[in-house]
């Protein structure tokens, strides 16, 4: 694990793109405990992104990215949604193929690396919104997790359909008011976190992006567990300000509202004592890697 | 477009970085496809078409293959899981849906694995929406489609309609009439996919039933010699295992765009996606013989042109014609997409009446033929057998009958 493979040519250093040359310079591969505290600090797998202002997903975009343990061999399957627009600016390979079969491409991928590189933790992680999980993919979703599929499921939960401009979704909460739904939402919010975990999905983990040391942590164990045990699942609540008429700088207080006591959003883990073992002793070993560190630091 | 390619070298171009003479699996040697295909010594197998799947299969080197029961190609989908246990292929599972298997095997060949499937009639088009997807990702998958019905009411009978869904998905298209087709052409087909110029997926076509469901005498190259293995490097988008890491692409994705440089950039790919199964046919000379087409006897004034088993159809009907004096030529087309146009309109040149047989209600190859040919009413479009039913070949000689305006005893016997 290093930066190795992303070094230059020194043929064509002159002619790389600004952006390649500084991941190369300031990025944080290589580095099992890089963390969201290195945002700004170093280079940043993500450039600009397009979605709108103050969108709680670019935010979790900027989490995720610099939470998952392995960058280098790290590679995301994505949907058809906002989240397929970010990226075209996300320096990790990104595949992005129909709307809802995310997770069936990740299973052919996870096993076609498994293939090519026996020796190597290749960590394939979906990423894709809450239409693409729940509704038309939930078959294909549930599928890898009853396959036991060793790769992540990130659910941007946005709670409706928002790139074709805030339809009803299965994540929807109950007697919400949207496009599709004129009168009123008439089902539950569909409990998915819930259901992962009964589908076989060894650690489930659903809460809001407000807290970027929550979501580095979900993301990380979700990854581990998923190189290790099985299928993993994170539900991040990415409220999409412009379809429920919130202002751009209110993305944070809506997630914070929606964590309270008695919100739709207090966080909630899910994981078989197995693996809760397995994550003691994951933590234990980054504690005694950056103690470690630190007293190389002032030796 | 639609150019007639003259062979130039007749070979199968292999991967300098494939090592010739390598340990492939349980043991196989890894052997030039040239060497295996053309020059090895070959025996006799009497075999249905299933088991003959199983047989190229077995020398093809596969990384992964995705199956899911449909008739009538749930049987070479699960006679390749037994080679899966014996080790022969690398991958293999049953997905959940063909939706989900074509999606699976997107993903599998996305992250560089050769990848085999086999689909059939409703299966192909719960498929479909990923096929042009394959295609837009330049994905060399195989997918073998045994043909049948497809509309309701529900039948499971032979019927190639749904051949008809696939013309225009940018996918290699061709049509085998024999088992022994199918098997040089599964093994060949991989050579022509993934070629660097090519990079295309290849929907093998056969009619089901009467090719998978039969026995015929196919042969068969030993078995311890394999294909070379599939170089994911050649291929001409980047492979997705995060080995050379992407950087920025673009501000906003394309389709983010309504402007002309995004139409382009959409329109431009997929000119190259076409250009690319055109430039599939020099490479497809070599595994089909040299030319995309077969022909007999086309100096003649009246013609079968057909593809698949109504080729087989036709040769009976010509032979029971000659009995009674008519004579009758025959070109078989071998290769829907590319379409070899060049070659049909030199093969039909001299002939008066052009009749097209096929396994299917609305005659889409009697278009594709109507569509390329001058004086195309030459183009007698049938005779149409569709549901399962069988296509005797009294049935084309009474139709080339009628054609000629010759009255048929065949018919008045009928009830």
């Amino acid at each position: 694990m290093s930066k190795e493979k992303i070094q230059l040519s020194e043929a064509l250093e002159d002619i790389m793109p600004s952006e390649y040359q500084e991941m190369v310079a300031t990025a944080t591969f290589g580095n099992e405990d890089r963390s969201w505290k290195d945002i700004g600090s170093s280079k940043e797998l993500i450039e600009q992104h397009s979605l709108c202002a103050g969108c709680p997903e670019s935010i979790a975009f900027r989490y995720i990215l610099s939470s998952i343990p392995a960058p280098e061999d790290t590679v995301f399957v994505g949907s058809t949604g906002c989240t397929s627009l970010v990226f075209p600016m996300v320096g990790v390979q990104n595949i992005h193929s129909l709307f809802g079969n995310q997770n069936a491409v990740a299973s052919g991928l996870k096993r076609a690396l498994k293939v090519r590189f026996p020796d190597v933790n290749k960590d394939v992680i979906v990423l894709a919104g809450d239409g693409a999980t729940v509704d038309i993919g939930l078959d294909m979703t549930m599928q890898s997790w009853f396959r036991q599929e060793n790769f992540t499921t990130i659910c941007f939960d946005n709670e409706l359909y928002a790139n074709t401009g805030g339809q009803e979704s299965g994540l929807m909460q109950k007697g919400f008011v949207s496009k599709m739904a004129p009168m009123g939402k008439k089902f539950e919010k569909v409990r998915l976190p819930e259901i992962a975990f009964e589908a076989g999905c060894h650690y489930v983990a659903c809460l809001t992006v407000s807290k970027p040391n929550r979501v580095e942590k979900a993301i990380r164990n979700a990854v581990y567990v998923a190189r290790e045990f099985g299928p993993t699942y994170v539900q991040l609540y990415t409220p999409c300000i412009l379809e429920i008429g919130k202002q751009s700088m209110e993305g944070l207080d809506e997630m914070k509202d929606a964590e309270a006591i008695g919100g739709r959003f207090v966080m909630k883990e899910f994981m078989t004592d197995e693996v809760k073992e397995f994550l003691k002793e994951k933590d234990a070993e980054q504690k005694a890697r950056k103690k470690a560190a630190k007293a190389a630091v002032s030796a | 477009m639609n150019k007639k390619v003259e062979p130039k070298s007749n070979k199968i171009l292999v991967s300098e970085s494939v090592n010739l003479g390598e340990e492939g699996l349980k043991g196989q040697k890894v052997t030039d496809p040239n060497v295996m295909m053309f020059e090895s010594e070959r025996e006799p197998n009497f075999l249905t078409g299933s088991e003959v799947i199983k047989a190229a299969i077995k020398r093809a080197n596969l990384d992964v293959m995705i199956a899911y029961p449909i008739t009538p190609q749930s049987e070479a989908a699960a006679l390749i899981g037994e080679l899966f246990a014996e080790g022969y292929v690398r991958e293999y599972f049953r997905g959940e849906s063909e939706f989900a298997v074509m999606s699976q095997c997107a993903g599998a060949a996305f992250g560089g694995a050769r990848v085999f499937t086999t689909t059939a009639g409703p299966g192909t088009l719960r498929a479909m929406e990923n096929f042009p997807m394959w295609a837009g990702s330049r994905l060399p998958i195989q997918v073998c489609v045994t043909c049948r019905g497809i509309n309701s009411p529900l039948s499971i009978q032979p019927d190639t309609l749904e051949m008809a869904y696939l013309l225009e998905t940018g996918m290699l298209v061709w049509h085998a009439e024999t088992a022994q087709d199918l098997y040089d052409w599964i093994l060949g087909g991989f050579m022509v996919s993934e070629q660097p110029d090519v990079h295309l997926p290849l929907a093998l076509c056969c009619d089901g039933f009467f090719v998978t469901h039969t026995k015929d005498t196919v042969m068969l190259q030993g078995e311890e010699m394999c294909l070379p293995r599939y170089d994911p490097y050649r291929s001409p988008v980047p492979c997705m295992d995060m080995e050379c890491p992407p950087i920025r692409m673009m501000r906003d994705p394309f389709i983010m765009k309504s402007n002309y440089i995004s139409y382009m950039t959409h329109a431009s790919w997929q000119q190259e996606i076409h250009a690319a199964v055109e430039r599939s046919r020099k490479h497809t000379l070599p595994i089909m013989n040299g030319s995309l087409i077969d022909t007999e006897n086309v100096d003649r004034e009246i013609l079968i042109v057909a593809s698949g088993t109504a080729v087989s159809q036709g040769r009976e009907a010509i032979r029971l014609l000659e009995e009674e004096g008519i004579k009758v030529g025959l070109v078989k087309i071998k290769s829907i997409r590319p379409f070899p146009t060049e070659e049909v309109r030199e093969a039909t040149a001299n002939a008066k009446t052009i009749f097209v047989p096929e396994f299917n209600i609305r005659g889409w190859l009697a278009r594709e033929i109507k569509a390329i040919l001058p004086n195309n009413e030459r183009v007698i479009a049938g005779p149409h057998v569709a549901g399962g039913m069988t296509m005797p070949s009294e049935v084309i000689v009474e139709e080339i009958k009628k054609g000629l305006g010759i009255k048929s005893a065949t018919m008045d016997r009928r009830g």
